[in-house]
């Protein structure tokens, strides 16, 4: 899915931008994050997955633990306001590419 | 992540280039911007026309869910050369940002790869930046809301 891997579609998510506030100041386990909502635990797991996918997030593995952390450089990124105008536009090329490569020349 | 596509936006400049390197012959890169129908598909929007040829002109239209304009656009082509170039205008309509000049230029990478470079001329550099933050203040206007609401319940 594309929203996935989409970073500024990610943070546009109140859930996930208030995971992202939780572990500014401290990295934390799955558990102690969804500690903080009324969410259910694997809809948490499940905007955590999508925060790690999108490079937001960096899982380190501390013994049994795995303690999420922010990824400053990918938050330095989607900070960069020139960002989402060039998400724009490599939406509409992406569309544009799949399109064009499944074009059937017959209808010209 | 992939970034095929760059946004090269000089500081106090009032214009800008996009980049995207495409699998596809020139010829059918060329072809997504010629035809409407294609057009319509990957832009997302509708055209009430769009006659792709010197001396043509397009319109764009999106309508929201109940009917309402979301979104209008219209410019003029004032130069189309097949799997060369197109220079165009472009106005966003009840923006104002004004009118832009672009000039884009496709070129063959190989028998299968082609680069498209669009270069957008605006009329000053601060109308430049407002059409740059306009996706930023959306996507941040959105998230802020409801961000206010979820900080509000956690305390």
């Amino acid at each position: 899915m594309n929203l996935r891997r989409d970073p500024f579609q990610a943070i546009a998510d109140p859930t996930r931008r208030a995971i992202l506030l939780l572990l500014a100041s401290q990295s934390m386990t799955a558990g102690a994050i969804a500690a903080n909502f009324d969410t259910a635990r694997p809809t948490v797991s499940k905007h955590l997955q999508i925060l790690t996918e999108c490079e937001l997030l960096k899982q380190e593995q501390n013994g049994r633990e795995v303690h999420y952390s922010l990824n400053g450089q990918k938050m330095k990124e989607i900070a960069d306001f020139i960002e989402p105008f060039r998400m724009i536009w490599e939406d509409r090329f992406n569309k544009l590419e799949e399109i064009m490569k499944n074009y059937k020349p017959t209808n010209k | 992540m992939e970034r095929k596509t760059k946004v090269n936006a000089e500081e106090g400049k009032r214009d800008l280039i996009i980049m995207r390197e495409f699998d596809l012959p020139v010829a059918l890169l060329f072809m997504a911007y010629e035809k409407p129908e294609i057009v319509e598909q990957w832009m997302g929007t509708k055209a009430l026309k769009y006659d792709a040829q010197k001396h043509g002109s397009y319109q764009f239209q999106t309508k929201g869910p109940n009917g309402d304009v979301v979104f209008s656009a219209n410019g003029t082509f004032h130069d189309v050369v097949p799997n060369e170039r197109i220079v165009r205008t472009f106005e966003m309509e009840n923006a104002g940002f004004g009118v832009q000049i672009e000039f884009l230029e496709f070129e063959a990478l190989t028998e299968n790869s082609s680069r498209l470079v669009t270069h957008v001329v605006y009329k000053s550099g601060e109308l430049r930046d407002a059409n740059l933050k306009l996706p930023f203040a959306w996507g941040i206007n959105m998230a802020h809301d409801r961000l206010e609401e979820i900080v509000g319940k956690l305390r």
